[in-house]
């Protein structure tokens, strides 16, 4: 077999935030670090976020500070997150964000000079540092800037297929060049994961094509566990016209700015749909609602503004009594409510999206929107200091890792994930590297193996089209595993996943290995197979409604769920096996902070 | 609202191609790229496209429509005939890999050998103050999504090989400007504008600024500046000296 070989302490696979964050930190630390992504450098999903990055700097308002913001965190999860990741993450996130200020990046300032924050849903104070809503390319490019000053070597348009291991743990990974097709291996100690989310096993997504859950896929397959997977958020606001656009996002800024949401009828409808967990914050009236914007202290915040899932859910029921837009979506309306310059200043990139793809002036008239997936919570289980995973060496940041965000994530959350716990991932992988003593070595029939698996969609003649199989398991998990879920549907879903198991063994693409699309994607679907049953067990599992999960035969929390976590593993016979495990308990000084910070 | 539209495509690799011609169903609201990921999907599986976010906010699915170059994601259908054939090429700057996607590798070097940013000093809280007039100067600069239109459509590298190896193009030249103009930065870059990165090169056409996606004015708020802050450098007697003696350092 033609192999391209290299040898390194740390790959990182993934050249997100998440991704670029832990090479440079793994390459300050005196390993030979690599990043290895599917697209171009700089293209990764973080190009697309928008908002903000969260993080307690208190430059607006000094009240605010990293109790409060994991405070929120917590709330915001359903109180489902690993009480180490959500208190880690608060403390951190101001330093990562004044880091990438000596790395060049420009952040919108307050009148003092100093980084200007702005409103997210769920966070208690204006906490959001920002770019515009350019936020994740201003990321990006500190990061990528970064990166290639520091010299680290970037494979990029190149695709892991597997992780190798032996006894003692990972041994390295092996993959695709996309331009060649040729095969290439990487021996290291060390692997961050670093591959983003699922959210392409869904008709409707906020994600691109990256999105197929490789790294879950292959940290199952490698011996590792995910945990909460059947919590995926479906963001309220994404376009749903024209067709071809349904689904892109729209960012909360939109909301967190002054926009509302009002269904067909012209009501604020958010009104209606308070839930008693968050009664105590949030505005009653629109009076008070519209004074919160400029008046913090004394006023409670608009319900626009509450945790994406119950936004979501509260979409969802209005088009469903017949109350939604002549496409299927509620109205968001920010035009009537500020001036058309500030609008263009804020929201430039919502404005430009708007008017080239919808043909819909925001400054002049309402959007039209609807919920999106988005986002998934679950992921690699890690430990929440260093980031490993449960084999030696593999290590988990960014949307790959779960635990952090608990059953649902606060806006701004994911960017200041990507980079402390980027970061850590980064620094205890080069770690684990300068310590492992003893040769590793490649094993030769693992890497034949894996060429031969690559390459078996070519030797099949007249099989299925990998294009139609994708588009079954999207349809399959848009209406069986979406945003409302009962146990006759996801039981069905598990039986489609099951046929079409059949259906991906058996996928064949024509052409040859130079840049085809055809076969790249034969070769992603049996992770997004393999996440799908994921999310489906463990969706089907879990009796309750929380976060992003809404079951309409158990539709309220349960205490005992409460308590309780789910682990996905590979059981030896290739199957997904599911375990109950308690959550991990909050120590006393923690819990208290749920009593001294009033909501 | 479907109908057959009449597309051409360039098919083909380093070695050679055409452009073949296809019939294909385009629906209300799609782009280009939803046309070509709809012949991708039904007629030819191994067509190679590049793309990312759908939303022009990547930068990844450049190419060339009808000859303009273009993201093929916020190119919407409704701006051809229902009977006008479309054209899609790949960008004709770059050496192509296959059908419609480019080895731009070219930009990826020129970026690396930029110097990279260094920061003056925080403040002694720990903070870094700037006030918001000094940050959107570099701030549209910073819009960029790095489709490389700009790089595709400037006629100093657009049919001439041989100027590669001495001009950044436009993409790079905005980020020196960048650089220059950022608050914080306080390397002198100035000198390798010119002699490394080939300002000199540009004539002010300013075709880039034409077809930016992003809408930064290339060549008015970046290149023209920058030219101007190269000469002021040249010709101020005492930057020269110091440069030529070290006693500051020329970065
Ligand atoms: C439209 C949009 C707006 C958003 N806005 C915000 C916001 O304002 N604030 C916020 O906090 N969050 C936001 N999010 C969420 C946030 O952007 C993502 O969760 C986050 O960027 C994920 O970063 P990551 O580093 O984990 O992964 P990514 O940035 O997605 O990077 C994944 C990387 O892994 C690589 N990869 C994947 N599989 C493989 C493989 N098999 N082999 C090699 N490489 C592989 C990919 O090529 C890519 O480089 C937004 C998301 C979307 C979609
Ligand atoms: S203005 Fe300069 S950089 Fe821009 S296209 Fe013309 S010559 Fe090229
Ligand atoms: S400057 Fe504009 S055209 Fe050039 S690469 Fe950046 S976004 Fe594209
Ligand atoms: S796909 Fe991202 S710009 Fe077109």
């Amino acid at each position: 077999m033609d192999l391209e070989r290299h040898e390194y302490d740390v790959v990182v696979v993934g050249a997100g935030g998440a991704g670029l964050r832990a090479a440079i930190e793994a390459s300050e630390s005196g390993a030979r670090t690599a990043v290895v992504c599917k697209s171009l450098l700089g293209k990764a999903h973080t190009v697309m976020a928008e908002g903000g990055i969260a993080a307690a700097m208190a430059n607006l308002y000094p009240e605010d500070n990293w109790r409060v913001h994991f405070r929120d965190t917590m709330r915001g999860g359903k109180m489902l997150n690993h009480w180490r990741m959500a208190q880690l993450h608060a403390q951190e996130a101001p330093d990562r964000v004044r880091e990438l200020e000596d790395w060049g990046a420009l952040f919108d300032r307050t009148p003092d000079g100093l980084i200007s924050q702005r409103d997210f849903g769920g966070h208690r104070y204006a906490r959001l540092a920002h770019v515009g809503d350019r936020t994740g390319l201003e990321l990006i490019r500190t990061l990528q800037q970064r990166t290639v000053a520091l010299g680290i070597d970037v494979y990029m348009e190149c695709t892991v297929t597997r992780l190798l291991t032996d006894a003692d743990g990972i041994t390295g990974a092996f993959g695709y060049w996309r331009e060649s097709g040729r095969f290439v291996a990487w021996q290291a100690p060390s692997v961050v994961l670093a591959t983003g989310g699922i959210g392409k096993s869904y008709k409707v997504t906020s994600n691109s094509w990256e999105y197929t859950g490789d790294g879950h896929s292959l940290a199952l397959q490698a011996g590792a566990t995910l945990v909460n997977m059947e919590f995926v958020q479906f963001h309220p606001t994404g376009m749903v016209w024209p067709p071809s656009v349904r689904g892109i996002l729209v960012t909360e800024s939109v909301r967190g700015d002054g926009g509302v949401l009002r269904n067909s009828a012209g009501n604020r409808f958010m009104f209606d749909y308070i839930p008693d967990f968050f009664r105590k914050e949030t505005a009653e009236t629109e009076e008070e609602a519209d004074r919160w914007y400029d008046d913090k202290r004394n006023n409670r915040r608009p319900p626009e503004l509450l945790p994406r899932d119950e936004v979501a859910r509260a979409i969802n029921s209005e088009v469903k009594a017949g109350r939604g837009t002549p496409h299927g979506g509620v109205f968001l309306d920010i035009a009537s409510r500020r001036s058309a310059e500030y609008i263009r200043k804020r929201l430039p990139s919502m404005y430009h999206q708007f008017r080239e793809l919808a043909e819909v002036d925001i400054t002049a008239e309402a959007m039209e929107v609807g919920p999106t997936c988005h986002y998934v919570m679950g992921g690699v289980e890690v430990d929440p200091d260093t980031q490993a995973a449960r084999v030696p060496g593999l290590f988990a940041a960014g949307e790959v890792a779960g635990g952090m965000h608990g059953s649902n994530r606060l806006g701004g959350n994911s960017l200041s994930d990507l980079l402390v716990f980027g970061r850590r991932a980064g620094l205890a992988a080069a770690e684990h590297a300068l310590q492992r003593t003893g040769r590793i070595a490649l094993d030769d029939d693992a890497l034949a193996d894996a060429g031969r698996a690559a390459l078996a969609p070519f030797e099949r003649e007249g099989g299925e089209n990998p294009y139609t199989v994708q588009h079954d398991l999207q349809q399959t998990m848009h209406d069986l595993v979406g945003i409302i879920r009962t146990a006759p549907e996801v039981q069905q879903a598990l039986e489609r996943i099951a046929a079409l198991r059949q259906r991906v063994a058996d996928l064949s693409v024509e052409g040859h290995r130079q840049y085809n699309p055809g076969w790249h994607l034969a070769l992603d679907l049996p992770h997004m197979l393999l996440v799908s049953e994921c999310i489906a067990k463990a969706a089907l599992e879990r009796e309750e409604s929380r976060g992003g999960h809404t079951r309409d035969d158990f539709p309220a929390t349960d205490a005992e769920w409460a308590r309780t976590n789910l682990v996905c593993s590979r059981a030896p016979d290739g199957s997904v096996a599911l375990t109950r495990q308690p959550l991990p308990q909050m120590p006393h000084e923690l819990a208290e902070i749920f009593e001294e910070v009033p909501a | 609202m479907t109908y057959d539209a009449t597309f051409r495509v360039w098919r083909g690799d380093a070695g050679g191609g055409d452009l073949q011609t296809f019939t294909v169903a385009v629906n209300e609201g799609e782009v280009v790229l939803d046309v070509i990921h709809r012949l991708q999907a039904t007629q030819v599986g191994d067509l190679a496209v590049r793309w990312n976010c759908k939303a022009g906010k990547c930068g990844s699915c450049s190419a060339e429509v009808n000859g303009r170059p273009r993201l093929m994601c916020m190119t919407r259908m409704s701006t051809f005939g229902e009977d006008e054939t479309v054209t899609v090429t790949p960008m004709r700057t770059f050496p192509v890999i296959r059908d419609l996607v480019t080895d731009v590798s070219f930009n990826y070097t020129k970026a690396a050998q930029i110097p990279a940013f260094t920061p003056r000093p925080r403040d002694e809280d720990g903070n870094h103050r700037v006030q918001q007039v000094d940050v959107e100067r570099s701030q549209e600069f910073r819009k960029c999504i790095e489709c490389y239109l700009c790089q595709d459509t400037c006629h100093v590298i657009r049919d001439h090989e041989e100027n590669k190896a001495v001009f950044a193009g436009p993409r790079f030249l905005i980020r020196l400007a960048e650089l220059d103009m950022h608050p914080l930065d306080v390397r002198d870059r100035r000198g390798a504008a010119q002699d490394e990165f080939g300002l000199g090169y540009c004539n002010i056409t300013k075709c880039c600024t034409e077809v930016c996606p992003e809408g930064i004015h290339l060549t008015d708020n970046g290149i023209i500046p920058l030219k101007e802050r190269v000469v002021d450098r040249r010709y101020d007697p005492l930057t020269w000296l110091g440069s030529k003696i070290g006693r500051r350092p020329r970065q």
